[in-house]
């Protein structure tokens, strides 16, 4: 909720400190606590929670930022999408500084390719209509939160019989991803927040599994800084009282069933396919890729696309960091070879992977 | 991963509704809240209304933004 | 004709014809009109001299355009130095093809704008660059300040200090964005864009050890300038940042930071603390500081830093801009 400053929040820090209070009363003993959403993780920083809480709470990110999991292949593919002369390249900002394994869109900009900054496939769709000698390419990155709204822009272009607009669709899904951590023997997270926007659409059923299969509970979340305390105090007392369930916090926007109509639009468009996540190697199902029946629109079977390997990153730490195994300033190159300015993997590129939400909003305590 | 944030209905034609956001102006998509209505506040991320917001929530919003007006009211 | 054509630039008939009927008509004055290849301006004062070339687009924005810009942005430079800004040259570089009505209508802000602040115009240059060669229309201003009685700067700053600013943070930032493609959104929110030297000379006296003008970077990366000249560190409370509410909004949906955004009409004031009540006073009575705010204060500790407390009371560090401000949808 905007407006945060300068105004009376007297009632807001009045909930807040209660919330702290009840989690240092609750965390008697370690509690290690994962986000997986790159919103949390800047909402985390932003707020400097790691500075009031206890030390027996330990708030760790996960592969929750799209923009940290893109497989350097698959930047590689875009990459070379955006070099060809007839392609308008739409993309949102958080794409533009990764870098594949040579190149980002902001160099090959530099070098004169024609790549727009979007803020909605809505006017990625415009592009398209207003020029119909190029060839539109919008880059799908995000997950379920975002997933609808390049399905509704898919289907608008069929319907429109607009035939210069395509996706490539690099998107992937929580579900799958939450599985793969819980499977991971070297992960060892106690309870999850669960992500607030992604939850509006999924619902809560589709993250049930974690609390029934693998006796990991689950609060979906709100950004705001009492939002995230509170799904603290919510864990915490599922630990108190013996519970291992999926409960909601962020309960002005999440309902249990989530959004239908997203759904379908989801199901209509994509399927899931497996995905290689950038430093978590191959997810089953991890990924989506774009029906039968939409193949005008699907960037990857319009385009003859070369296959690109993956490029490990000599040095970078960046898969343990998404797996909430080692914290940011932990690796050997945080802050000294990989600055915002030239990052060396993804946590540092995307502006809401761990390692640029440490860097930009360092806590005093982590000094 | 999610950047959306509450605004307000002005008016819709055809799935393109026009909504206030703490002043700002914008047109978004509604193809995923079809039943939204003028008035109603949707959560809006990446150009389009993702959820109608509960209407308590709303509520208590608009007044917070009342009472931040007035304290500013008060300062000047 | 309508455009500008490379003939302008040639130092012809077409050249005066350019100079006399868009810069002369607007900007006219008795130094301006000696019309010699160097301006003679009396005085023997100390001075302070600055310069800032402007290729700001889009052109016309929300509250201004690139001649406000480019008038404000030097005027305040001086006047943020201590200086009384008084001379200001005015060197433009036009593409061919640029319309002469958009080129009038930034000469005639760049008139109003210097009346405005009572620093005129007191020479110019005008070149004409094939089509492509610029961007439409790039502005250098020189500025020409009287040093005066103000030892400000950032080797006065003091632990206890206070933080002062004149209003509203980001305006500038957003309302540039507005109107970029990819983002469009209608805002109530226009640039700050304004000339502080009157606001200056009204809330300056000895108390106020160091003024800076946040522009590209924000407020953040303009304090750990400071914070890091003045060899002190700064600690800020969120909550006391002003902020418009439009601001606000168009952060959150685009994921931006108030801190980061431009400003072209806000002065950092940092002031000791027998000094502070006065000076926020007097900027409250200014209409250039209706909004003006303690956002801060400095402390002797680990200099070079600058943090910010939040809301709910945890410190959270603010380093200077890192690359591009970009819009996110993560």
């Amino acid at each position: 909720m905007p407006v945060k400053n300068y105004n009376n929040q007297q009632e807001i820090k009045e909930t807040a400190d209660r919330y702290l209070q009840e989690i240092h009363e609750l965390a008697t003993t370690p509690y290690t606590v994962m986000e997986v959403c790159g919103t949390h993780t800047v909402a985390i920083a932003k707020n400097a929670l790691r500075d009031i809480l206890p030390t027996q709470i330990r708030l760790v990110s996960g592969p929750g930022c799209p923009v940290c999991v893109t497989d350097s292949s698959d930047i590689d593919r875009f990459l070379y999408l955006a070099a060809q002369p007839n392609v308008i390249t739409a993309t949102f900002g958080d794409m533009i500084r990764v870098p594949g394994s040579k190149k980002s869109l902001q160099m090959l900009r530099g070098e004169g390719a024609d790549i727009r900054i979007v803020y909605s496939t809505l006017d990625a769709l415009e592009l398209a209509r207003k020029n119909p000698t190029k060839e539109v390419v919008f880059l799908g990155v995000g997950f379920e939160t975002t997933v609808p709204t390049v399905a509704v822009s898919i289907e608008s272009a069929k319907n429109e019989g607009l035939k210069n607009y395509s996706v490539l669709s690099m998107h992937k899904l929580v579900p799958p991803v939450l599985r793969a951590l819980a499977e991971d023997p070297e992960t060892e997270v106690d309870g999850f927040l669960d992500p607030g926007h992604v939850c509006a659409i999924i619902g809560t059923k589709p993250l049930e599994f974690m609390a029934k299969d693998y006796n990991k509970p689950g609060v979906v979340t709100g950004f705001e800084g009492v939002d995230v305390l509170e799904g603290l105090v919510m864990l915490l007392r599922q630990r108190a009282q013996g519970r291992s369930e999926i409960e909601i916090q962020y309960q002005r926007m999440v309902k249990p069933e989530g959004n239908p109509v997203a759904q379908s639009f989801i199901d209509k468009v994509f399927v899931p396919v497996d995905a290689a996540f950038r430093g978590l190697g191959t997810i089953g199902k991890g990924g989506l890729g774009i029906r039968k029946g939409y193949e005008d629109w699907d960037a990857e079977k319009k385009f003859d696309l070369p296959v690109f390997e993956t490029v490990e990153i000599p040095g970078c730490r960046c898969g343990q960091v998404l797996k909430g195994q080692i914290a940011p300033p932990q690796c050997p190159l945080f802050a000294r070879k990989c600055i915002p300015l030239a990052p060396v993997g993804p946590c540092m590129v995307s502006s809401e992977g761990s390692c640029a939400a440490y860097y930009r909003y360092a806590q005093r305590s982590e000094m | 991963m999610c950047l959306a944030i509450p605004a307000r209905i002005v008016s819709i034609e055809d799935f393109l509704a026009k909504v206030d956001m703490m002043g700002n102006e914008r047109v978004v998509g509604t193809h995923l809240v079809p039943d939204a209505q003028v008035g109603d506040y949707v959560l809006v991320h990446a150009g389009f209304a993702i959820e109608v917001v509960d209407q308590r929530y709303a509520e208590e919003t608009v007044e917070l933004l009342i009472e931040e007006a007035n304290a500013r009211e008060e300062l000047q | 004709m309508e455009r500008i054509i490379l003939a302008h630039g040639s130092g012809g008939r077409l050249s005066h014809q350019l100079v006399q009927e868009i810069f002369q008509k607007h900007l006219s004055n008795a130094y301006l009109n000696q019309m010699n290849d160097a301006t003679w301006l009396p005085g023997s004062e100390n001075i302070a001299i600055t310069t800032d070339s402007f290729v700001v687009s889009p052109l016309f924005f929300r509250g201004g355009n690139i001649g406000k810009l480019a008038v404000c942005g030097t005027i305040n430079d001086l006047a943020v130095s201590g200086a009384q800004p008084r001379y200001l040259t005015l060197a433009v570089i036009l593409e061919e093809g640029f319309l002469l009505s958009d080129l009038e209508r930034i000469v005639q802000s760049i008139a109003t704008t210097s009346q405005m602040a009572g620093v005129p115009i007191v020479c110019g240059d005008t070149k004409v660059v094939e089509r492509g060669s610029a961007d439409k229309i790039f502005i250098n201003t020189t500025g020409i300040g009287a040093l005066q009685e103000r030892s400000v700067g950032p080797q006065y700053i003091r632990p206890g200090d206070y933080v002062l600013i004149n209003g509203t943070i980001g305006d500038h930032g957003v309302a540039i964005l507005a109107d970029r493609e990819g983002l469009e959104f209608e805002t109530p929110v226009t640039s700050d864009c304004a000339p502080l030297n009157h606001l200056i000379d009204e809330f300056y006296m000895p108390g106020v050890h160091c003024m800076r003008d946040p522009t590209r970077g924000g407020v953040g990366t303009t304090l750990n300038e400071l914070a890091r000249q003045g060899q002190v560190s700064m600690i800020l409370e969120e909550e006391k940042l002003p902020l418009h509410p439009g601001v606000a909004g168009a952060c959150g949906m685009l994921g931006l930071e108030p801190l980061y955004l431009a400003n072209e009409g806000k002065v950092l004031a940092i002031v000791a603390p027998d000094a502070v009540e006065e000076v926020l006073t007097r900027m409250r009575n200014h209409p250039l500081g209706r909004d003006a705010a303690i956002i801060g204060r400095v402390e002797a500790a680990d200099p070079g830093l600058v943090l910010l407390k939040t809301p709910l009371g945890g410190k959270r560090i603010v380093g200077m801009l890192e690359g591009e401000h970009l819009p996110r949808i993560c």
